[in-house]
């Protein structure tokens, strides 16, 4: 009984049932530990976490920078930006907003650069679901290629003050 | 109640003169000392659980839309309360309670030093009561996890860093205490698979509180203005090795009282020491750096170091979590097929003692733990299926189903034979105790589920409001609106559970000197032909099955993941 001091000798391997289910539970975990290197290499969805060193402001003198050359538009006072195709695109998160609207083409690959310009932030693509997290000091560069097109809303899903809940981005995708 | 009948013989042993007595039910000695320490904790432990419920509805509320109670500088602050006063006070005194209950009783010792038991109480009730202080006063809305650069009023940090103290120190004692009992021979052979179990824990424990202190204390002299700040992504990688690692404290403790609530409801025994004990080293060993579930998407920290952490070396600590949920089952199982319960596969569960609470709750928690928070916690802890679940409310799903479900209710469940056993008093109102663990469990089946489906829709989580978005339909409506009723219910299961111990301990009929009352349940070992099965390897069988479709439901899960991983944009 397990309050009890357990019988001198209490050694045994195990057997039957528990033998097999240790052996099940074993082969289980082998299988879920093989999945992770598996998608490294064959899948295409990954966060390898590719990060630069960055202070924030320099983050956003690069940021103006990429909107001045690249501006297409504006919405309500926010510019729209449309990278090169397979060229870098930034997105600067700040209280309490994504700066700026990002316009990309279906099928291209971008560099995304992420940072934050002042506390944690955290990227969740809609109705997509995907989700990075974003840091003051790190470039974080995400490899990205929109598939499906539409109107894609970022939502900022890491506590960032009282006006978390309204920090809310575009990406338009053609 | 008969399980005394297995226990080593009252009457003999040495009570160090008036500093122990002999327990009325289990005829075991009780250190005095370790008994008012016991009950500080625990009532302590029960405070904050309360507070930290009542904070529950009031988030439950708000982020129900439909209801969306508070301001939302309010839903903060007692956001960061509710984070803190359930998962690290009411969690910390109850664990510092089973430490002490595990060293002395079973081990006929006496717990190593009064002393030190007052300066843990004392710096952890300090601390506790700081940090709710500065939070009241709004002056830490940072949640919980306070990621710099956001800061805190320095006392905040203080308070933390003294209820980790306090709690080390706590776990000095218990150290001790082993040292002690095994240095004066109060015990010959191997410790109880019980207090195994909480010494896994205990080890588990101080790894995790040096990682506290290790983050604290500069983010505490930065707050200060002393030093200059810690790098964000540090804080973020040593925090969590304390917010990670202390899951494991949790999982450790909740395990070994699942054996003993197994034994003292039936009468079960490990079906194999060996295994059981050999489950917990595993976690000892494997747990280092899990702190990797929570970075699985930040920058800055490599794939391979991702992958490798995630896995904590190829999930051997999922396997010894697999492992206790095939052995926990299968023991009660064996007990109740000794006893003559053999119809079918599931006869025995029939005619299992639901009458008891601490049973009930026992088996909610295997369940909720295992088929929930288990599945969901490996799965969402993948490192690429990470990506469509980080911060969303599958995250917050996930653990209601692991430390609530399966801890908290753990937890709750002794307190079934912690007041009648420490305490010394009957409970009042048995209807209702009968009654306590399905409403609560029930309830955090919805709060989790209802989470998880809001979560896989995108809703995130620690949000105010998810309508400026201006992209949640009704169905993530109506997910939140179940994680509200689920957690009415469970909040009503906390408050009854608060009402049945504060009302027992005033005002229950006091058991000393004849066993506790049982709960109109067959009593452990009646009827029982103990040990007769200990040598067929095959008599769980109602336990095989239930595993098997654990398996199978784990196995769809998690490749469904995958697929749904597989749908969303190609990203490197
Ligand atoms: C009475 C039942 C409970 C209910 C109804 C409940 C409900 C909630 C809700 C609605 C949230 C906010 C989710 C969000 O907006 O992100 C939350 C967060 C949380 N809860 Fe509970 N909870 C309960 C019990 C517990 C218990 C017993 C624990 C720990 C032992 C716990 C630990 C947490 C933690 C750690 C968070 C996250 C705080 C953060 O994000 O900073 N909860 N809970
Ligand atoms: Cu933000
Ligand atoms: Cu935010």
């Amino acid at each position: 009984m397990s309050l009890a001091i357990p019988d001198r000798g209490w050694y045994r391997a195990p057997a039957g049932a528990e033998k097999l289910w240790i052996g099940l539970a074993l082969i289980w975990c082998f299988v879920m530990s093989l999945m992770m290197p598996f998608w490294h290499f064959r899948g295409k969805q990954n966060s390898r976490g590719e990060a630069y060193a960055v202070q924030p402001a320099a983050f956003m003198a690069r940021t103006e920078k990429f909107v001045a050359a690249n501006k297409v538009g504006e919405r309500d006072g926010m510019p729209i930006v449309e990278p090169a195709p397979g060229g870098e695109a930034y997105l600067a998160a700040r209280m309490w907003s994504w700066y700026p609207i990002l316009k990309l083409r279906q099928g291209e690959t971008y560099r995304l650069h992420l940072s934050a310009l002042d506390l944690n932030h955290g990227f969740s693509l809609q109705p997509l679901n995907m989700n990075f997290q974003v840091l003051p000091g790190y470039d974080h560069v995400l490899t990205l290629t929109p598939t499906s097109k539409g109107e894609f809303t970022i939502v900022c899903n890491e506590f960032c003050g009282i006006g978390h809940d309204k920090m809310i981005g575009k990406i338009l995708v053609e | 109640m008969s399980y005394a009948a297995t226990l080593p013989a009252p009457g003999a042993p040495d009570f160090q003169g008036a500093v122990a007595r002999r327990c009325d039910t289990t005829g075991l000695s009780v250190c005095l000392t370790a008994e008012r320490f016991i009950k500080f904790n625990a009532v302590a432990a029960v405070v904050f659980l309360l507070l930290g419920g009542i904070a529950a509805i009031l988030l439950a509320l708000t982020r129900w839309q439909a209801v969306h109670l508070l301001r939302v500088d309010w839903f903060y602050r007692i956001l960061t309360f509710h984070g803190l006063n359930m998962l690290i006070f009411w969690i910390l005194f109850f664990e510092v309670a089973v430490l002490y209950f595990a060293c002395t009783v079973p081990l006929k010792s006496r717990l190593f030093s009064p002393k030190v038991a007052w300066l843990s109480f004392a710096m952890m009730l300090s601390g506790a009561v700081m940090v709710n202080v500065v939070i009241l006063q709004g002056k830490a809305d940072v949640l919980m996890t306070s990621y710099l650069p956001l800061l805190a009023h320095p006392l905040f940090y203080l308070g933390i860093i003294l209820v980790a103290v306090g709690t080390l120190i706590g776990v000095f004692n218990f150290f001790a205490t082993l040292y002690v009992a095994k240095r004066d021979r109060t015990y010959e052979g191997s410790i109880p698979l019980v207090t195994f179990g909480a010494l896994a824990a205990a080890i588990i424990a101080v790894v995790t509180l040096l990682h506290g202190a290790i983050v604290m204390i500069p983010t505490f002299t930065y707050s200060m203005g002393w030093t200059a700040q810690p790098d964000p992504m540090w804080y973020r990688m040593i925090w969590w090795g304390l917010g990670h690692q202390s899951q494991q404290v949790n999982v450790c403790a909740m395990v070994a009282i699942w054996y003993l609530i197994a034994n003292l409801s039936t009468g079960a025994k490990p079906v194999n020491e060996t295994v059981c004990r050999g489950a917990f080293v595993l976690y000892i060993l494997f747990i280092n750096l899990a702190s990797a579930h929570h970075l699985l998407v930040d920058p800055g920290v490599g794939a391979t170091w991702k992958i490798w952490n995630t896995s904590y070396a190829m999930y051997l600590a999922v396997l010894a979590s697999m492992i206790h949920g095939f052995t926990v089952p299968a023991s009660v199982e064996v007990a109740m097929r000794e006893k003559g319960h053999v119809k079918g596969l599931f006869g025995w569960v029939m005619s299992a003692p639901w009458r008891n609470p601490a049973f009930a709750g026992f088996v909610l928690s295997v369940l909720i733990f295992g088929f929930i928070g288990g599945i969901t916690g490996v799965t969402l802890g993948t490192q690429q299926i990470n990506i469509i679940a980080h911060n969303t409310l599958r995250i917050t799903g996930h653990f209601h189903a692991t430390v609530v479900g399966g801890t908290t209710l753990a937890f709750m469940a002794v307190t079934y034979y912690v007041i009648p056993l420490i305490f010394r008093r009957d409970f009042i109102w048995r209807g209702a105790a009968r009654l306590q663990p399905w409403l609560f469990g029930g309830g955090i089946l919805l709060v989790s589920l209802g989470m998880s489906f809001a979560g896989s829709l995108g809703v995130p989580r620690r949000d105010y409001d998810i309508e400026p978005a201006g992209i949640f339909g009704p169905a993530a409506h109506l997910f939140l609106g179940v994680m509200g009723v689920g957690a009415i219910l469970a909040v009503i299961g906390l408050l009854l559970f608060v009402l049945l111990c504060v009302g027992t301990i005033l005002f229950g009929e006091s058991n000393a000197g004849r066993p506790m009352a049982d709960w109109g349940t067959a009593q452990a070992q009646v009827g029982s032909r103990a040990g007769s099965l200990a040598d067929d390897h095959w008599a769980m069988k109602g336990t095989i099955a239930l595993t098997a479709v654990f398996l199978a439901a784990f196995a769809v899960y998690y490749f469904a993941n995958w697929k749904a991983l597989a749908d969303v944009w190609p990203v490197r």
